[in-house]
Order: structure tokens, then sequence, then C-alpha cells
């Protein structure tokens, strides 16, 4: 019988431990095949976060660092700095990324940090269970904002992706989204793209990725990627954002 | 020996060369300018890499992901900065990554002052960060001697997988002295399997996994097992201290850094007056050489000690701790960049004396 279909090398054999209808065990798959699919997985490290995905380490089969909270393009940096000809990754959520670690992120992009970032935006903290984030649609309910956020009190989401696009470092920014099938697939031409565009010596390289978080939401599997298209999408616009 | 004239910061950031260094990671802060400035014109001359970080964390946390990567890597900062720095260390500490860190301490609390103080001394010698860990801490007196342990602290770093610090005051970055720099093109450098260098399956190098993450009880355990004995093996190999004209003294000065070397003038003061006072100088502070301080101490004719610092009083804890009530310890210092001459403490053992 013919294989139409299998489970790259690059995922080590240790089972996730996200949650029912997470989106972070698709994003994992999604650039483990692309490591394969470009043959660098011998000179790829990683850089796992603070939040969700804080062990990467143990799913992705290449070296591997874990960060401090927000710090993982600062780890990056230091790294690609000692070993310019093979290729970094940071994989960060909302809070590492777009709270605690924006100094980290904005100034990888500035310097035109040869790196690359998966960003899984959910629009909330998923591992300390709930709390706002800075993504947090106004009027979503988390356990610090539990009436909904008020943007007179903490302001509106901020946009990652198109705030990165504006500074002349950054090689490749998208958004994409994992609510459907047609997404899926551009979500990893994407990753693709970010990873071609740091193996071209171009810049810095971000994919923001709408990504479902049932459990801190409140939502079955099925809900949460419906709320995502409904509610997510419309503030977070998806394409690419930039691309020299 | 081919002496030259240089300040201490570019010495320092000479030495480390030198010693091999060829990364660097900072962010400016006064008043340790000149080692960054001096790294981002020769790092690349000798193949190396000097940034300027968007700041401290940002520069420590670049440190640790240099250190994973192989590096031979350093940061230097004065007492804010290194207050900012202190995650990245209680994290490199975690992952077993050797590195050097210089704190030309000035003074604090706060943004404090840009003069020289010896206020960071509790900060470097008992943690700094969270959880339990250490860094060794080298407390050199002059430029010379910071210059001839730049090497030893890589050394050090890479031996043991930990943290080396160079705790100097900002006398030590801003002054300039003569100094007999080593030339040492290839200084041995320590083999590092369990860095990230690039990982083949089925390959003889294991993947490395840089991490400070212990999710489980008992594997923090199992860390924290492995660094409480090599700290057991560092108190016990790499204690450095000078004693001086300590032998049958009647009073013993403990001092460190540019202290001690106001301290020895004071010695030789007492001594024109018919006073015999030694100096116990603690080079390492940790690991504290608690022994040698005893032993100066609980001498016969030792009649009471006298700690000196640039603090509200930090190092004398552990002064007292080592001499265990045995005999008296005072204090004298001034936290805030006083520093005491020569003649004062002079005047305060002859006080003593006639007490």
């Amino acid at each position: 019988m013919a294989t139409i279909f299998k489970r790259t090398s690059v995922l080590t054999d240790v089972p996730f431990h996200y949650c029912p209808g997470c989106g972070h065990g698709i994003v994992h798959r999604m650039v483990a095949e692309v490591i394969d699919e470009l043959g660098i997985r011998e000179k790829t490290a990683g850089v796992a976060p603070v939040g969700c995905a804080v062990f990467a380490y143990n799913y992705f089969d290449v070296d591997m660092y874990e960060a401090a909270h927000g710090r993982a393009p600062a780890v990056a940096t230091g790294y690609k700095r000692v070993h310019p000809e093979n290729v970094c990754f940071t994989y960060q959520g909302d809070g590492d990324l777009a709270s605690i670690g924006t100094a980290e992120i904005v100034h990888a992009a500035h310097r035109g940090e040869k790196i690359t970032t998966i960003f899984i935006n959910n629009a909330i903290y998923g591992m300390t269970g709930g709390q706002m984030a800075p993504t947090t649609l106004v009027g979503q309910k988390t356990t610090t904002s539990p009436l909904g956020r008020d943007k007179n009190h903490c302001g509106e989401p901020i946009r990652i992706a198109e705030m990165l696009a504006t500074i002349n470092g950054s090689a490749f920014i998208a958004r994409t989204a994992l609510n459907n099938t047609a997404n899926l697939v551009k979500t990893k031409a994407a990753i693709k793209k970010a990873f071609e565009a740091q193996l071209a010596g171009k810049g810095f390289s971000l994919v923001e990725i709408l990504s479902p978080c049932p459990t801190n939401w409140g939502k079955s599997p099925a809900e949460a990627m419906d709320w995502l298209a409904d509610n997510m999408i419309p503030y977070y616009p998806l394409g690419i954002m930039k691309e020299v | 020996m081919a002496l030259k004239l240089m300040k201490g910061c570019e010495a320092i950031a000479e030495a480390a060369i030198q010693a091999g260094c060829r990364y660097f990671f900072g962010y400016p802060i006064t008043p340790q300018n000149d080692i960054p400035e001096y790294m981002s014109l020769r790092l690349p001359q000798v193949g190396g890499c000097f940034l300027q970080a968007e700041s401290e964390l940002a520069a420590i946390n670049m440190v640790y992901g240099a250190a994973g990567a192989g590096a031979r890597v350093m940061t230097s900062s004065s007492s804010p900065g290194i207050s900012l720095k202190q995650e990245g260390i209680s994290t490199c500490c975690a992952a077993e990554l050797p590195c050097v860190i210089v704190n030309m301490m000035r003074g604090g609390p706060g943004l404090g002052n840009i003069q020289a103080s010896q206020g960071d001394y509790f900060q470097a010698t008992k943690g700094g960060g969270h959880g339990d860990y250490h860094t060794i801490v080298i407390a050199p007196s002059s430029i010379q001697e910071t210059v001839n342990m730049m090497g030893k602290a890589f050394d050090l770093a890479e031996e043991y997988r930990i943290p080396v610090m160079i705790l100097a005051d900002g006398l030590i970055g801003q002054m300039m002295e003569p100094v007999d720099m080593p030339n040492n093109p290839n200084p041995t450098m320590h083999d590092k399997p369990w860095a990230a260098t690039g990982y083949k399956p089925g390959g003889a190098k294991q993947r490395a996994i840089i991490n400070s993450l212990y999710i489980e009880t008992e594997d923090l355990d199992t860390l924290e097992e492995r660094l409480q004995n090599r700290y057991a093996v560092i108190r016990g190999k790499e204690v450095m201290v000078e004693t001086y004209n300590t032998e049958g003294a009647e009073y013993i000065l403990c001092a460190y850094g540019t202290v001690a070397r106001v301290c020895k003038a004071a010695v030789r003061l007492c001594a024109e007056q018919g006073v015999k006072v030694g100096l116990v100088r603690p080079i390492t502070l940790w690991p504290f050489p608690t022994k040698e301080v005893h032993d100066a101490i609980a001498q016969d004719s030792v009649k009471a000690a006298l700690t000196v610092e640039v603090s509200a009083g930090q190092m004398y804890e552990d002064v007292r701790l080592a001499v265990n009530g045995c005999k008296e310890v005072a204090f004298m210092g001034k936290a805030g960049s006083m520093i005491p001459a020569a003649e004062d403490i002079a005047e305060r053992i002859l006080k003593m004396r006639r007490a």
C-alpha cells in the first residue's frame, strides 16, 4: 500500500500535553514538516517560550532552548550570532511575545535578526489559566477581565503583525488562522516562506497564527473554531503584511 | 615585561579577548561604558561579535543563547543594570551555562550614584536572583589583578559550567594603571558536548536541550543536588585570598577590592605607630575564604578585627560567621561611595587599642 502521509521525524514520539482542540499541536507539526522539507533539521535550533508551549523542547527533535518569559528572541539572537550559518526559530504565545517580551521581539525585528518567529495568538493567557492578554478582544471575558475587556480601562488589543511589518528589519510578516482547511494550507505555506526568508539572509520573519483555546474560552473545540472565525479574524485581518 | 598604561575597563575587555572571549552582549551604563565601547571595536578584529542589546535583560539572555551555543561569552554592567540581569543569571545557573559577568559597582540602592561602591556584595554572593544557586564571585583590587583573573574566570566558568562574576568597583573601571597584558593567541577552550551546535539523529552527539525548567519535583531535586555538590567542590578547591602581615598581628583588617589597598596603607601607618596590624583580603567573595579569615583572626595575638567596606556592612556578616564569636569584629564603612582614607582606618585601629 502506498504511504500518502506520515508523521515527520522532526517531531519526537513524546505525546503532546495540549488540551483537546488546541492549535499548538497543529502548528508544531507544520513547523516540523517545514524543517523536514527544507532539509535543515541538522542545523536548526528552536527556542521555546514560557506559556502553553513551554515544553516544546520535548517535541521538536532538534537542538532546543527553553527561554525565560518573553526572552526567546534575545536567546535566539545569541545563538544565531554564534552560528550564523545555522537556522533558529522561536515559538511564542501572546503573553510571552506581545506583553512581557515586546522589547525583545521589536528589537529582534529592528536589527533584522535572521531568525523566524512562530507567534501563536489565542487572545488569552493559556498556561496560567485564562487571564487577559494584550491580544484579548474588547468585551472578551477572562479571569482578569471578568466583566469583559474594557478598552477605557486597559486599551484595545495589540496587532503585532501590523506593528512589526512597519519595521525595516522585517523581511516576512504574515498572519494566518487555523479555523479551516484553506487557512491551514496558507499557514503552512507562510511558515515555509518565513524560514526561507531566514535562509536567504533577508532579515527577521514572523508568522502570527490565530489559534483556538477552547479550555480558557469555555467552548467546545468546534465552537472555538467558529468563535475564532467570527470574532478574531475581523479584528486581526489575515494575509501577508510584508514580503521582501 | 612590557607595561602599558591602561584604563581599567579597557584592560578588562582586552584581557577577556586574550582569554578567548569572542562574544559580548551589553547595554550602556556608567561607570563601565568603556568595556562595551572597547569590545565594539576589538571583537570584530578578532572574528568575534559585539552586539549592543536593547536592555540589560536582553543582553543577559543573548549571553544565555550564545553560551548555550558553546561560545566564550561575557557581559558587563553596573549595579542597577546587574539587578536587571538577575533573571538571566538565575536562568544561566539553572541551565548550567558558563559565562562571565562584570559588575563595576556604583552606589545604590535605586539609581544611587555613579561613584565607586561595594553595595552589591549581598546580591553577588548570596544569589541575587531567585532560587538556590551561586555564582563564583571574584573581587580584584587592582587593574593588573583584574587582567590576570579574566582567563581564570572563563576557565572556572567552563570547568564548572557556572557563571562567574567579576565584582569590581567603579574605581577599578575608571582609573589607569600600568598593566602587563597577557598575549595568548591560543587559550585553552573546554569541550562542550552539551552545547547547541547542530544535531544529527543517530549521530555521536546528543540533542542539546538548554533549559532551566524542571517541572517534576524529583527532577528539580536532582538538579539542585548536582549544583550543591558542585558548589561543595568549588568551596574546597577554588578559594582565593591574600593575607598581608597577619602573622602575630594585634589587629586584623578585612577588606576586598580597592578598599583593601587603602587598608594596606593603613597597615603601614599603624606599623609606624608601633602597632602590628594585618590584612585578610578575600579575592573570591564566593566561595568565601572562611577558614583563612577565621585562622587570621583567631590567632592568640589578635585582640580584634575590623571589617572595612564601602557599604553599610555586608561582607561584615560573612567575616563574623567565619570568626563565629571567638573574637570581636568591628565594622567601619559607609554606604554611598564614601571611600575611607587610610589615616581614618589607622585612627580607628588606634582608637580600638586605646579603648
